[in-house]
């Protein structure tokens, strides 16, 4: 790998914090403090599942929002500030300049998605009063967020390579709701006839599957996830990434930036 | 002083007065607009329709519909209420969404199979409601259990009861009660001591907290109504013997049918009337007592339960 994607991966990461984003994190500790406390007086019997539902509901859509808002401004923001002009001068290539650039990214989630998960166990801690064996299931719900992050910061920069950052915020966002209904789209893509049957299941193929990697509500019941399972949802997500990049550096590579 | 720092204190105090002066006018608008208009609606009743707008996020939105659940149960027995019309509705949304929510089963079947004001009055609801917690947690012996509960307590229906029992006896790691329960229902056996064991069997195996005090005021109710039987079938007899009603229990140990003067669970004696009736000395203490309360007698709201 060239070494200068590190670099602009980490000026990524550094924007990113300057820009206060990690500051989510203190909204996240007051939700979770509420809800470890307030739970258990005004409900029954689910103190725990609502810590792990709420907790990782709010490091998943806290973490799409980022990817998403921070993901459209990662290419438009440099060509508005006029800074691509300057990276792009140097010895940079432009897919040098967009993997980086998703590589940041995906840092930046990762480490909020770090410190949000220690906000989780100590919630965890707090209701149940000891560390139970199936709250290590728990690590591999926050694993396929983060795969989902992935995903969708590749989304988000592909569509920023081409697009304006309101419609590519638009278009993101989109995806990502659909790819929550990706199961349902497959239901409908088994019911169709004729042609109306190979471009649903086109479309069901094509959008990203959200929805398989969210296994919250499972291991929120102690429920694991096979082993096979997190290999073939990680190669998917990587891939999955992978097409989105190319895609963005495809159309970057072509861009007319004069 | 500077400008800056008079225009910072002018801002400060503006900003607190503004956010306690919306505080009142909001607590204004909510006692106009009544909390009765805003409690009693639904505002998407398809628990289908509910799922898909949760983007997948399924667990927490039954956890919220779950605590809604409860509230409502909760703020309308203790207001005495004879109506809970949304009770069921959210109760099969919640378990819709997450249908491994056994806490929701559990409960809440409890909350609508009894009588107003402790339930909803809707025993068939409860069935549907645990019948489909059964069929998508077909190993927890206790939803076999409540069924059976339901069955016996609310609709005398001995055959179900014994058939829910019987179902339940048979997962892995159910309570050994259970097989002694369908047997019990089997045969009608003895009503008093078929609701103790009930009660016992809910008391010895949960871990919550109210729970256990509710089934603690049971036994503690039907404690009572046993001893009340008992007394009174005593009485009958001294009467049958002497002639004439006993005026205490004095002359029941008198006259040898009694060994010492018995006291209710919470320690106080029992009153002997003029007619031969024995009644608790403090019937607000027992809540779901059928038996041994004075005439007329009408119990106050429903209250927190006493803990165990």
């Amino acid at each position: 790998m060239s070494s200068r994607i590190p670099h602009i991966a980490s000026n990524t990461f550094r924007e990113a914090v300057r820009d206060r984003v990690l500051y989510n994190l203190i909204a996240f500790a007051v939700l979770m403090c509420g809800a470890s406390i307030l739970v258990g007086q005004i409900s029954i019997g689910i103190e725990r599942l609502v810590v792990i539902n709420l907790g990782l509901t709010a490091v998943s859509l806290f973490g799409v929002v980022i990817a998403i808002f921070i993901g459209i401004g990662l290419v438009s923001k440099e060509i508005e500030k006029r800074t691509l002009y300057t990276v792009l001068s140097r010895p940079v290539q432009r897919w040098e300049f967009i993997v980086g650039k998703f590589l940041g990214l995906a840092g930046t989630l990762v480490v909020n998605t770090f410190f949000m998960a220690i906000g989780v166990f100590l919630a965890l801690l707090y209701v149940s009063h000891r560390v139970q064996a199936a709250d290590g299931w728990v690590l591999v719900a926050l694993y396929f967020i983060v795969l989902q992050f992935l995903i969708i910061t590749a989304l988000a920069l592909f569509f920023s390579s081409f697009s304006s950052p309101l419609l590519s915020a638009v278009f993101a966002f989109s995806l990502f709701v659909i790819g929550s209904f990706a199961e349902d789209l497959r239901g409908f893509a088994a019911m169709a006839q004729g042609v109306a049957h190979w471009f649903a299941t086109g479309a069901a193929y094509l959008v990203p599957n959200f929805s398989s990697l969210n296994v919250i509500g499972s291991v929120a019941h102690g429920q694991g996830v096979a082993g096979a399972l997190i290999f073939s949802e990680t190669a998917y997500a990587i891939v999955y990434a992978a097409m989105a990049l190319c895609g963005a550096v495809l159309i970057f590579e072509r861009r007319n930036l004069k | 002083m500077k400008p800056s720092r008079q225009v910072t204190m002018v801002a400060t105090t503006l900003l607190m007065v503004c956010m306690l002066t919306s505080v009142w006018l909001l607590r204004q608008v909510d006692r106009m607009r009544g909390a009765a208009t805003l409690q009693e609606v639904l505002y998407i009743s398809s628990p289908a329709a509910l799922k898909r707008l949760s983007l997948g996020y399924n667990g927490l939105l039954a956890d919220i519909y779950w605590t809604r659940a409860v509230q409502y149960f909760g703020s309308k027995h203790f207001a005495g209420a004879q109506h809970y019309d949304l009770l069921a509705p959210l109760l099969e949304i919640t378990t819709a969404l997450d249908p491994r929510l056994t806490v929701a089963y559990e409960f809440g079947a409890n909350f609508l199979a009894p009588p107003p004001p402790n339930g909803a009055g809707m025993p068939e609801r409860a069935i549907q409601l645990t019948e489909f917690g059964i069929r998508n947690n077909p190993a927890e012996w206790r939803l076999y259990y409540d069924l059976g509960f339901i069955y016996y307590t609310e609709l005398k229906d001995y055959s179900h009861a014994a058939d829910a029992f019987a179902r339940g006896s048979q997962v892995p790691n159910a309570h050994p009660f259970l097989r002694v329960m369908a047997a019990q229902m089997a045969q009608h056996g003895g009503e008093l001591r078929m609701a103790q064991m009930m009660w016992s069997t809910t008391y010895q195996s949960t871990e919550d907290r109210n729970v256990r005090a509710n089934a603690a005021t049971h036994l503690r109710a039907l404690q009572v109504e046993q001893d009340v039987s008992n007394l009174e079938s005593l009485v009958a007899d001294y009467r049958a013997k002497t002639g004439r009603l006993p005026a205490s229990f004095t002359d029941l140990q008198s006259a040898g049918l009694l060994r010492e003067i018995p006291v209710d669970p919470f320690g106080h004696t029992y009153k002997l009337t003029a007619d031969g009736r024995v009644e608790v000395r403090t019937p607000d203490d027992f809540p779901f007592l059928t038996k041994g309360t004075p005439p007329g007698y009408v119990a106050p709201p429903p209250r927190f339960l006493p803990s165990d």
